[in-house]
This record gives structure tokens, sequence and C-alpha cells, in this order.
């Protein structure tokens, strides 16, 4: 029987952990979230102009649903494309 | 008995306003069409509509010609108008009737304020940083 001091593995094993995501929205206390601002709401889109997910962007849920709120009424009043190739 | 204590604190929004009066921001885009002046008595039109109706303004913010994100009404520019307005609330229904005649009238939407987006608003108008710029991609 192996030691488990004397294991070896093949390939290295990751030892830097990964930063946790956070909400912009809690950490820096931004309360309202402005469908006027069509520069700011980009960073929750994709290249498409897709909404990207809570998982990728980490924001708690209660701001997800303001910040898709706000993006649904920038795209109505065309400040934000609704489906587009390469709006970055 | 209990005496029933109730805190100012959660009780403080009540007095914020005038009974029945909201803050409101109304967000028009007019056709490109329209001449300087034209705009100007279009505007116009709409704040008196609002005083008219015991309504106050807040701030106008004319935005002016910019490019639309996809055409509307095979226009591809729009002249833009937000106003933040106070008002009783049975005004927004007077006003949609007037906004729907409108032929200049591209698209429009109307927006109840909370008290962080009033907040929100006065920093972004007095160029007091609203917390927003520390967000990175």
């Amino acid at each position: 029987m192996a030691k488990v001091n004397e294991i070896k593995y093949l390939t290295a094993i990751k030892t830097e952990k990964r930063q946790k995501k956070y909400c912009r929205f809690k950490k820096f206390r931004i309360r309202y979230i402005d469908y006027k601002d069509a520069e700011f709401l980009k960073k929750f889109l994709n290249e498409q102009g897709r909404l990207l997910p809570r998982r990728i962007t980490g924001n708690s849920l209660k701001y997800q649903r303001k910040v898709a709120q706000a993006v649904k009424k920038a795209r109505q009043m065309a400040l934000l494309p609704t489906i587009i190739d390469l709006l970055k | 008995m209990p005496v029933l204590v109730f805190p100012l604190t959660f009780a403080t929004h009540l007095f914020k306003t005038k009974q029945g009066m909201n803050n409101y921001e109304l967000m028009v885009i007019f056709t490109p069409v329209l001449s300087e002046d034209d705009f100007k008595a279009a505007q116009k039109k709409y704040t008196s509509l609002l005083k008219e109706n015991g309504g106050k303004v807040v701030h106008e913010n004319p935005w002016g010609l910019r490019s639309l994100a996809y055409p509307i009404k095979k226009k591809t520019t729009g002249l833009y108008w937000v106003l933040e307005y106070d008002a009783p609330s049975d005004f927004n229904e007077k006003l949609k009737i007037q906004l729907l005649r409108d032929e200049n009238i591209l698209r429009y939407i109307s927006t109840r304020l909370d008290k962080y987006a009033v907040e929100y608003n006065q920093k972004k108008r007095s160029g007091v940083p609203t917390g927003t710029e520390k967000v990175e991609a």
C-alpha cells in the first residue's frame, strides 16, 4: 500500500484557487440600474447582444432581474440592439 | 396592553411625496425630420400638459439626434428627449393618449422611479460619482 506522501500524479493537480465571483451591485452598493446607460449595460451582454447568465457575471438573483429589466427597456428604446453579430 | 410603536423609518416614504404624487421618467424618440424649433415646441407641449394636470418638472434633458440601434418606422436616427417629473398617478393615462396620437413620435417609455432611482439621477446630474464607474468588465 502506498502512503499518502508517496502518491505521484501523472498530471500536475491544480493548486491555484480560482477567485470567487461576487455580485458587483452588492459590492459597490449600486441600488438602481439605469436603462439609459447603454455602455454600462453592455458589460452584461455577450457578443450577439444577448444577456449573459448569472453563472458568468456572478450577479445575485435580485440584481440579475434588474439588469434584465434595464436591458429590455434599453432595447425597446433602440439604445441597445435586439440581436446582432459582433456587438463589441 | 402592549403599545404598538410604528418605527418611523418604515414610513418615511409616505411623507416624501404628496398624496398620490409619484416620480416618473419619460423618454421619447421624435422623428429626425423635426426642425430645432419643432423639437422645442413638441417638448413644450408635453411639459405644459404636465403642468396643467398638476405635475411638476424635475429635470429635462434633450439628448438630441442619436442613431438608433435598429431602424424604427424606416428611420435610422431619432431625437431623444428625457423628462423627469412628479405627477399624480392618473396623469400617465392622459399622457399616453396624447403621445400615441402624435405622429412625430417614434416611440416612448415612461418609468416609475423608486427612491434609489431618484437618488441616482440626482447624483448623475450634479456630477457626483454614482458608483457604476468602479465596475469593470
